[in-house]
């Protein structure tokens, strides 16, 4: 009798004359791919997921990890996955789950936006040795400025701000809770924005004790399931943010299974251990934007007016009317999240077919609120698949205030995006509980590399700025006439507001 | 006793007012001629006890964590959202979405109450929110429901031939108590729902938080228990255990 039809995605081989028997392999696979045969490795292929975490543990380079070649027989049509899904499907009647965002060779718009240069008539700067401007503030800017005079007639600012979050660069972290990933991953993140001057965000999943030190760095999120909300949450953090939706599964909820709730996650999220923690599919007290003002005001009431509200919502097709009713609901950020963001856990078939790209959500929603007067209003983050400082600075040209980084952040961290996050056995230690595992990822050490890649990313994006001769991240934003498109067609450029390279 | 007149007063006023007393230390306020304004109570930490004379709006004791509002009137939608402790005695009836994710604290109503209440209650360590309604409810009472108590009356019922709960009662339950008084139609009642009747401990419960409630009223516990009570409880803590493909 045959194990399973869904053939194995990967082979993973050791070479045995390299191998010295140091068992470092067993040890060190969520998977439990390798157990000791009493005088080699075995290797049950059926369960590689294709991580690395062995390939770099192994001191012998004695291992290498392929895509399986039995894989099903070519056919333009049917492709390995679709097979092998309906197979699983056949044999388990569940839903397949996924993690990260969607491997669908969907267009990644980025790719198809140049930036500008200068040359000859206007100069570029050089970043290194002029003074070049990250700083970036989120939160409703008002309309006008109104100034007062003082003794000795200089002038004071007499237009009351509203409250905002101060980063020292247009990046923030993505939201992650405790329980979708370790909660060594989520201090290494609050440590690296410490350093770094800017912000995390709890995700749905309340605040661990351990994080409350990183205050000052940190958005605190209110979903469906209001886990772990109370007023000293309310009031922990920088900013509030009401999450309505996510990328990487718009219009469902989430649902951590009981099993894997330990008492220190209960604890966080303020529920029994082992219950499921069901974040439903709607806040099932808004059904509309007069329901969303209302939980934005609960929120302000709650937090004095002393911190700005964001809501996050997953990227869809009317998004452009969805973000201003969201603005004049009295949000002071939006996020929005695009089609390509990552996941802990989402069903596949929801994954990699509902939402939209951030690019187009992001062009259509900055222009909107543009053209109905309400772009100060609020400030939009970007998410959803960027993957490079080049994409951040795309984003930045097509309207973004900040984008934030989920997926590149995790990757400082060991991740191979191998996508099976959701099976809560992630080698790396990130997305698991499993206390061997999760001790692998020392947040002191890590948030050196996150920071290292902030950083760098900080610094490509003032070459950007130098080479568009502009010293501040304020002139790039929504300045997509420093923008081209290649090979797009005549609509998606209008939709993008971007000319076509060579006008 | 600090009086505080609403008329005519926005809420963000109202509530800053509120505020300002209770971090003065004020221990009971008055608040008059309340017509509609939202949040009173949202936030709100202490020991404070506000009587609201008038119809407070959506959102009351929001976030609230352990002052008690005492509502002469019918109240609005959205009550105890989120509240984490202390109390909500309403004399009249109450609308839509009561103690969305509440954790903690005590609802009080005299009268009935809308739709989806209870939704999403959670009980936490010694916190274990209780939420009475003394009249009729509507659909999706307790849904989602992941920890506390959820206790109907159907006091009144007699006044009209509306049902005395709607359907999909305690749909998506995974967690807390529901106790009905009278019987329960299982039709009514979300797939993840288990039908059972009272043993001596639930009794002694039930007869705990009815004292508390019939205190508030001027009612009897002993008159209320006379009529025998079904207890709600979630089949699984894990009902969508079988439902994805690993
Ligand atoms: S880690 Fe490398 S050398 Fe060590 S047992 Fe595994 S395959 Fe062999
Ligand atoms: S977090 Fe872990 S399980 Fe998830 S994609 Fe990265 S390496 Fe794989």
């Amino acid at each position: 009798m045959f194990r399973s039809l869904a053939v194995p995605e990967f082979l993973a081989k050791i070479d045995q004359v390299k191998c010295i028997r140091c068992k470092r392999c067993i040890q060190n696979c969520g998977w439990s791919v390798y157990s000791w045969g009493g005088d080699k490795v075995l290797i049950d292929t059926f369960k590689c997921v294709k991580c690395l975490r062995c390939y770099h543990y192994c001191p012998e380079e004695a291992i290498t990890i392929e895509d399986n070649p039995v894989k099903y027989r070519s056919n333009a049509n049917w492709g390995f996955y679709q097979i092998r899904n309906i197979k699983k499907q056949a044999e388990t009647g569940g839903i397949p789950l996924t993690g990260m965002g969607s491997d669908m060779p969907y267009p990644v718009l980025f790719d198809n936006l140049l930036i500008d240069a200068c040359q000859v008539t206007n100069p570029s700067i050089d970043p290194l040795r002029e003074p070049m401007e990250l700083r970036t503030y989120l939160g409703k800017k008002p309309a006008k400025l109104e100034f007062e005079k003082v003794a000795g007639g200089k002038p004071k600012l007499k237009t009351k701000m509203p409250p905002q979050i101060k980063l020292e660069m247009p990046f923030i972290f993505a939201p992650m809770s405790y329980g979708s990933i370790s909660l060594n991953a989520q201090k290494t993140l609050a440590i690296a924005a410490k350093e770094l001057g800017i912000v995390m965000n709890t995700g749905e999943g309340g605040l661990h004790e351990d994080i409350y030190p990183y205050r000052s760095n940190i958005i605190v999120q209110v979903a469906s399931g209001r886990f772990g909300v109370n007023p000293d949450y309310l009031n922990a953090g920088v900013a509030v943010e009401i999450k309505i939706g996510q990328g990487a599964k718009p219009g469902i909820g989430g649902h951590l299974p009981g099993e894997k709730i330990p008492l220190d996650i209960a604890k966080t999220r303020m529920i029994p251990v082992g219950t499921d923690a069901i974040s439903p599919a709607p806040q099932h007290d808004i059904y509309s934007i007069e329901d969303l003002r209302q939980l934005i005001f609960a929120i302000k009431e709650a937090t004095n007016y002393t911190k700005p509200v964001s809501v996050k919502i997953a990227a869809v097709h009317n998004v452009a009317a969805i973000a201003s009713g969201i603005v004049r609901a009295g949000a002071d950020i939006v996020y929005i999240d695009g089609f390509r963001g990552g996941t802990g856990a989402a069903p596949v078939i929801i994954r990699d077919h509902l939402g939209i790209p951030i690019e187009y959500a992001l062009a259509a929603v900055d222009e909107r609120l543009r053209q109905e007067g309400i772009r100060n209003e609020a400030s939009i983050i970007a998410a959803g698949g960027i993957r490079s400082c080049a994409d951040a600075a795309k984003a930045i040209a097509l309207g973004a205030d900040a984008v934030a980084l989920g997926t590149s952040a995790l990757i400082t961290m060991g991740c191979t995006v191998c996508g099976k996050c959701y099976t809560g056995n992630c080698s790396w230690g990130i997305t698991t509980q499993r206390p061997e595992l999760t001790v692998r990822l020392d947040p002191e050490v890590y948030a050196e590399r996150l920071i290292n890649l902030i950083h760098a990313w900080s610094h490509e994006l003032k070459e950007i700025l130098g080479a568009l001769g502009v010293n501040a991240i304020e002139s790039l934003r929504g300045s997509r006439e420093r923008l081209r498109g290649v090979g797009l067609d005549g609509q998606t450029l209008d939709l993008l507001g971007v000319k076509p390279a060579g006008r | 006793m600090l009086t505080i007149d609403a008329k005519g007063i926005y809420y963000r006023e109202l509530n800053s007012k509120v505020r300002d007393a209770v971090s003065k230390g004020e221990k009971e306020i008055l608040l008059k001629n309340v017509n509609g304004q939202y949040y009173i109570g949202d936030g709100l930490r202490g020991e404070t006890t506000i009587t609201i004379d008038g119809v407070p709006g959506n959102d009351l004791a929001a976030f609230m964590d352990g002052p008690t509002l005492i509502i002469k009137n019918n109240a609005q939608d959205n009550i105890g959202n989120t509240m984490n402790s202390g109390k909500v005695i309403i004399h009249g009836n109450a609308g839509d979405v009561l103690g969305y994710g509440m954790r903690g604290g005590k609802l009080h109503i005299r009268g009935d109450v809308g739709y989806r209440v209870g939704i999403h209650m959670k009980g936490y360590k010694k916190q274990n929110p209780v939420i009475i309604a003394g009249g009729k409810a509507g659909d999706f009472f307790g849904e989602y429901m992941a920890g506390g108590v959820l206790i109907l009356l159907n006091l009144d019922g007699k006044k009209d031939d509306r049902p005395m709960v709607g359907d999909y009662l305690g749909t998506g339950m995974h967690g807390g108590i529901i106790f009905i008084r009278g019987d329960v139609d299982k039709k009514l009642c979300g797939a993840e729902v288990g039908i059972t009747d009272l043993d001596n401990e639930d009794n002694k419960f039930l007869k705990e938080y009815l004292e508390d409630y019939c205190k508030d009223f001027n009612l009897k516990t002993e008159d209320i228990m006379r009529v025998g009570f079904k207890k709600l409880i979630p089949a699984s803590l894990r009902p969508y255990g079988n439902l994805y493909a690993y």
